[in-house]
């Protein structure tokens, strides 16, 4: 089973909720937890453990400057500018370039191939006997997100048990973590703007076809208009951390609170146990 | 020689536009014979790396000088290797006006790499 942790906004306690979780089942279970958040990764914060780090690379076009005669279709074909030629010369910019190909089949000389570049890494530890954490990092200036992504999820490819922390947002980089999952928890706020975020997840979540679940997070017991959303659109709230200092201050030194909390490895278990019954 | 000016419009009438990869339009005027032609630039609204796509276009009108208001890095790194000098035009006249104070010197070089 793929379970992924995704919210719309940012700092609603996606990383808190994907952390306890797979603490809690790997008391019991093997689970692997990947951290697609490769822009920001955080995870190895709660985990802090040896890695094995393995690069990412994409293609990006080199041009053969014999075959070349400077015709200008690669630079008029990319959207993204990562060709240009320009006078006597053929520029490439490599971190402007999504790896689409594209610039390899419309030259009229061959004169393109793909070679790999490196945007990034996915780190591999194991901080618990049962537990995996596979860390998607994706260089500073990079745009190619969902490309570490793919990556990162790639390692984890055929293990039982995988949970995806995403990252905030509903674009590619999310749609690339949601793709192929079996759940979606979505962790929320009971704010407006929580709830103007959690309305756009759960439309992803529907578009995709992933049946989804809520986490009320920081709750401060005013959730009326949540819950009613939730009701609207047939979604079960799974969970509800309430705001509490000190929930906040086993997080803020890295703590778990699913192991340093009484009663709340229980709760993270039921929380499994309402997403996979 | 065939100088470039960023404008909102067409015609040597239409006000400077002071982006480069955005501008409305590209005015390119010869200035042997002083005719003009505007090329609307399909990449006002493209989401990113229009700079290089923006000096590409410069090159293929032959386009040798370039007046706007300012250049990005990328849209620069193109010009320079493409040959094209960029100057600075902070005012708020015309493509015709600008184009005076480019013949008359009184426009600063904007650094490419």
């Amino acid at each position: 089973m793929k379970i992924a942790i995704a919210s719309g906004k940012g700092g609603t306690g996606k990383s808190t909720v994907a952390a306890n979780l797979a603490y809690t089942i790997a008391r019991s279970r093997d689970v692997v937890l990947v951290d697609c958040d490769v822009e920001e990764p955080n995870l190895h914060l709660f985990f802090p453990a040896p890695a094995v780090d393995v690069p990412v690379t994409t293609p990006v076009p080199e041009i053969d400057p014999d075959r070349c005669t400077l015709c200008g279709e690669c630079g008029r074909f990319c959207r993204f500018g990562a060709l240009a030629v320009v006078k006597d010369c053929v520029l490439t910019f490599p971190h402007l370039c999504h790896s689409c190909g594209g610039c390899t089949l419309v030259c009229p000389q061959g004169a393109i191939r793909e070679v790999p570049r490196t945007i990034g890494r996915v780190a591999c530890s194991r901080p618990l006997p049962r537990l995996v954490l596979v860390s998607g990092i994706l260089n500073e200036g990079e745009v190619q997100a969902p490309a570490v992504i793919r990556a990162a999820k790639m390692f984890a490819e055929g293990h039982p048990l995988i949970l995806y922390d995403a990252s905030p947002g509903i674009a590619c980089p999310v749609i690339e973590t949601l793709e192929g999952s079996d759940f979606c928890l979505l962790v929320t706020e009971s704010t407006p703007f929580g709830l103007h975020d959690l309305r756009l997840a759960v439309e992803v979540a529907e578009t995709l076809g992933i049946p989804a679940g809520i986490v009320i997070n920081r709750s401060d017991g005013e959730d009326a208009a949540t819950v009613a959303f939730a009701q609207e659109h047939n979604l079960p709230i799974l969970m509800t951390i309430p705001f509490s200092r000190e929930i906040a201050a086993v997080q803020n030194r890295g703590g778990l609170i699913g192991r340093d909390l009484p009663g709340w490895e229980e709760r993270f278990t039921d929380l499994f146990t309402g997403v996979s019954p | 020689m065939i100088v470039c000016i960023t404008a909102r419009a067409a015609g040597t009438e239409a006000p400077v536009e002071q982006r480069f990869g955005r501008a409305p339009y590209f005015v390119f005027v010869d200035t042997e014979t002083g005719k003009s032609e505007s090329v609307e630039n399909p990449l006002v609204d493209a989401a990113g790396g229009v700079g290089p796509r923006a000096a590409q276009v410069l090159s293929e009108h032959g386009a040798t000088v370039l007046i706007t208001g300012q250049v990005g890095g990328n849209a620069a790194r193109a010009l320079g290797m493409g040959g094209i000098k960029a100057y600075a035009y902070r005012g708020s006249g015309s493509v015709a006006d600008a184009l005076v104070a480019y013949t008359a010197g009184n426009l600063q070089p904007i650094p490419l790499a």
